[in-house]
């Protein structure tokens, strides 16, 4: 099976349900010499991966070990799509840690000790992080506080009001469907079928890995016409189909591995959401163009008529949201609220960014890219437990990993530059 | 044999798929003023910076010989070890710091046990400040004196490291004619104390004036060197020699077809968002016609800029007040959108800190201001997006492979046609274009005078600012005039000359002996805070 191992990175992490194009076919070919910063990822991550399988002898890409890193990593994913946004934007979010504490917190004490329906104390808590999100956006952007101090002041502000709310104890057990969303499988609808050699497996997860497989191809071909139509250069036809077959793989094998386990992960159809929504908003909104023309260059955005201020405001909400999104998935997960929930969350966040290309100074960075970077130390963190490292050197290749990405970023920049 | 103290030979210098310099060779006499001039992309910066070791022995090919030695420079530390000193077009001081310590930096005027003699450090810096004819106080912080003062502190820092051979690049560029001229003069002087200059510029006459020999590069080669004693050399004949073609026309013909009236300024007063209470514009009345080029002449510091961005959408200045009359009816414009939505469009004449944005591609840069012409209900097609970039690409003659090339690596007059394709993109009846020719090469300023010629031919009303008044003469169908914030003249192109411009655009000045002391607009420079910092002011 470990033969299989990811070779096009980026398909293995957008997972089922992604229409976001493989990066290096997103722009022309043409890109695909140019853009190794951006694509290097993809490859740093395939060779990960494929060093922790052979390291793990295979264990990596056990099925349910597969399942496991989707479930581990989900809230750290979900905080890197909003914390990509702002990085780009050329901020950053230090509260995010505790925000995701709070706001579990507040789900907590609505459904556990108020007996708020589920459904309403979701929507609470994400109102109440859109609020903390505003309540942030509002002294960055509008009265003109560097973000670094406004949500450092915001990480001992809600860590505070988290031992408030929560009176210095830990709040559980959440009703059953937070703690599926978190944790939870699809069901077994359609039953099971025989894959020969593999055992059985679920029809349902299977049907859905297809019909995203369906879905990218479908994509992917119809931009390329497009393209085409337009007269514009596209990579030849066999390297894209080389590409679109090696995602078609990737999907399928993660997607086959989850249904020989316990189905699709809940967390996992979420998150492919919420990635193909995000992919779709940074890419082809309004809205998302505006967030690199202020990272790139705030004084040209301004007077191209871009209202600066309210872009940045609305990362700001869209952040606290999603980190809401994140604590009452990562409070599900251990079906308790507690005091020190999400601590250092937002670094790893940030890492997620930074590692999956961003740029410090903004304007550069992308989703999928976010995503991908966040697995490179989700499979770090899995591959090296599996094999029984102890956690102070996971957190040392952790850092030297950072590091060495951004120095890439930082080499490759000036390498560019001095061939001007 | 001359007595060269500077002697480059055969120099050739390649980027990956372009060669910068091919065999350049340059030689310069001890105690001349030495200019080099060459269209933008002719190699003159690289060769500067080959000589000044920020491109390390090895990179290049050729030979450099200083004071009859042969350099092998590794980095910008040997060569000033040399006494060789390269000021660059941005300058290089710390804003925050003093002038003394400006001037001392990386060379500290230190005492025993490394500590920072400060009485020293402060009494050399006067000395030399007033060697470079600069009277200020040396404890002064940079960020208080304006760009022109500046730039005497980068001269003063030159001669701190006992400079023996000085590089200026593009020296005057950001001056108004009073410092350029201050400037020059200190550079004659300089020259008489055997220092040798030099001089890279765009500005001919100013080269005209001030060098000894002229050495024009084209297309990364040697071309000629030319000695002012010796041969007439005239601004044509320097044009023609960085060209390769002789430019009798600077300027493409024009029939003007003026229509009606489309926009009209009344009564327009700003006041400096930084230093409360000062107007920098005062009840300034314009009019601009379908058709017509007009033009905005004024020195630094004069308000023209600041007119511009206050007309568009308030990017500048508080308390402003006046009315804008667009076809006979009163409009309200507050920002930037509302003024896009009337029609206005404003190009930088910073277009790289505020025109666009470098790390994106040219695609992108054309759509920013007009994205909404390309999107439905918040989706940009981003197919009709690459066909309407490729479209601006070909009409406007922008060099580069595709569209999807990166701004930041074009050169200034193509980024210049990106800035333009942008605004022309958000389809405007009124174009503000903010010294648009500014530190682009002669070749695509004929371009650029062609699109703003085709502009006011398809019945747009285009006001050009601009510092060079024989390029208002030249394109402008009428001209105002602007001095410390007022409109001093309005003036038809028959009747202008540059002396009868410059007699209006100083009128008044004598009176303010301190309303320009420099090029010091404290306005200008902080317009980058502005744009936001004043909406937020007014609502």
């Amino acid at each position: 099976m470990s033969a299989t191992a990811p070779t096009n990175a980026d398909v293995a992490v957008s997972g089922p349900g992604l229409g976001e194009p493989p990066t290096p076919a997103g722009g022309s070919g043409r890109r695909l010499s140019v853009n190794l910063r951006q694509s290097g990822i993809y490859v740093a991550f395939a060779l990960i991966v494929l060093l922790f399988s052979v390291l793990t002898e295979g264990a990596l890409l056990q099925p349910q070990n597969i399942s496991n890193i989707v479930v581990q990593n989900s809230y750290v994913l979900i905080l890197a799509i909003g914390m990509i946004l702002i990085i780009i934007a050329g901020h950053i979010d230090l509260s995010a840690g505790s925000v995701v504490a709070v706001t579990g917190a507040i789900a907590a004490v609505l459904m556990v000790e108020h007996d708020v329906p589920w459904p309403l104390a979701l929507l609470i808590t994400l109102v109440v992080g859109g609020l903390i999100g505003a309540w942030q956006g509002f002294w960055i952007a509008y009265f003109g506080i560097p973000a670094f101090i406004v949500t450092l002041a915001g990480m001992l502000l809600f860590r505070a009001l988290t031992l408030t709310v929560l009176g210095n104890q830990g709040i559980g057990p959440f009703p059953d469907p937070v703690r599926t969303l978190a944790t939870g499988f699809t069901e077994g609808y359609l039953g099971n079928i025989g894959l020969g050699p593999l055992g059985g497996a679920d029809l349902f997860s299977l049907l859905v890995g297809i019909a995203a497989v369906a879905g990218i191809v479908l994509v992917q071909w119809r931009g390329r016409a497009a393209r085409l139509g337009y007269q514009q250069s596209v990579e030849p036809l066999p390297l894209f189909v080389l590409k679109l077959a090696l995602a078609g793989v990737v999907v399928m094998t993660v997607i086959v591995q989850l249904a020989r386990f316990k189905n699709l992960p809940w967390v996992l159809i979420l998150l492919a959401g919420l990635i193909l929504a995000y992919s779709l908003l940074t890419n082809r909104a309004v809205f998302g163009r505006q967030i690199y023309a202020v990272g790139g260059n705030l004084q040209a955005a301004t007077l191209s008529g871009v209202k600066v201020k309210s872009v940045i405001f609305w990362i700001f909400v869209n952040m606290g949201v999603l980190s809401a999104l994140a604590g009452i998935i990562f409070a599900g997960r251990l079906n308790q609220a507690g005091p020190t929930a999400g601590n250092a969350f937002e670094l790893d966040a940030i890492a997620a960014a930074f590692i999956g290309g961003a740029a410090v100074q903004g304007g550069v960075g992308k989703v999928v890219g976010a995503i991908t970077g966040g697995l490179i130390m989700g499979v770090i963190n899995n591959g090296m437990s599996l094999m029984g490292a102890p956690s102070e050197r996971v957190m040392l290749v952790k850092g030297a990993v950072l590091l060495a990405a951004v120095a890439f970023d930082v080499w490759t920049k000036r390498r560019a530059g001095a061939s001007r | 044999m001359t007595d060269d103290i500077l002697r480059m030979r055969d120099i050739t210098k390649t980027f990956p798929g372009v060669r910068a310099l091919q065999e350049v060779s340059l030689s310069v006499r001890r105690g001349e003023i030495h200019a080099i001039c060459g269209e933008n992309g002719a190699g003159k910066s690289t060769l500067m910076k080959v000589l000044s070791g920020v491109y390390p022995h090895g990179s290049y090919s050729g030979e450099i010989s200083f004071d009859g030695e042969t350099c092998e420079f590794s980095d910008i530390r040997d060569s000033e070890r040399r006494g060789i000193v390269i000021i660059h077009q941005e300058l290089a001081l710390c804003p925050q710091l003093s002038i003394a310590e400006n001037i001392f930096l990386g060379n500290e005027r230190a005492g025993r046990g490394r500590l920072i003699d400060w009485n020293r450090t402060n009494h050399e810096a006067g000395e030399l400040l007033a060697r470079v004819g600069l009277h200020e106080n040396p404890v002064t912080q940079v960020s208080d004196i304006g760009v022109g003062k500046q730039q005497l502190v980068e001269i003063a820092k030159a001669l701190s490291k006992r400079v023996r051979l000085l590089i200026l690049d593009e020296p005057t560029a950001a001056l108004n004619d009073r410092d350029s001229a201050h400037l020059l003069d200190l550079l004659r002087g300089l020259r008489d104390e055997g220092i040798t200059c030099v001089i890279i510029s765009h500005k001919l006459n100013e080269i005209a004036s001030i060098a000894d020999r002229i050495t024009i590069l084209r297309d990364g080669r040697t071309i000629e060197t030319l000695d002012l004693g010796t041969d007439e050399v005239t601004e044509d004949r320097i044009i023609s020699g960085m060209v390769g073609r002789d430019l009798d026309h600077r300027f493409p013909p024009r029939e003007p077809k003026i229509g009606s009236e489309v926009l009209r300024i009344e009564d327009w007063t700003v006041h400096s968002p930084t230093q409360h209470g000062r107007v920098v514009v005062s009840n300034a009345n314009l009019t601009l016609r379908r058709g017509e080029i007009v033009g905005l002449a004024g020195l630094m510091g004069a308000g023209r800029t600041e007119l511009a961005m206050s007309v568009f959408g308030r990017s500048y200045g508080t308390n402003i007040s006046g009315r804008l009359v667009k076809d006979g009816q009163e409009i309200t414009v507050r920002s930037v959108r509302d003024a896009i939505r009337h029609g206005i469009a404003y190009a930088t004449e910073d277009r790289k800190r505020y025109g666009l944005n470098l790390i994106e591609d040219i695609k992108r840069n054309i759509s920013a201001a007009g994205l909404t012409r390309l999107a439905r209900r918040g989706w940009v097609d981003d197919h009709r997006e690459y066909q309407v970039a490729d479209e601006y690409r070909a009409s406007m003659n922008i060099k580069a492979p595709s569209v999807l090339s990166v701004t930041g690596k074009l050169s200034g007059g193509n980024q210049q046609k990106v800035v333009l394709s942008k605004w022309i993109f958000t389809n405007p009846e009124v174009l503000i274009l903010d010294e648009p020719t500014r530190g682009i090469d002669v070749g695509a300023k004929y371009e650029i005078y062609s699109i703003i010629n085709r502009l006011a031919d398809e019945g747009k009303a285009v006001l050009v600012i601009s510092s060079e008044l024989p390029e208002l003469l030249g394109l402008c169908d009428r001209i105002y005039t602007l001095s410390a914030g007022r409109v001093t003249a309005e003036v038809p192109r028959a009747e202008a000359t540059q002396e009868h411009l410059m007699r209006f655009m100083t009128k008044g000045q004598t009176d303010h002996g301190d309303a320009r002391t420099g090029t010091d607009d404290p306005g200008v420079a902080d317009v980058p805070g502005r744009p936001g910092d004043q909406t937020n002011g007014q609502e």
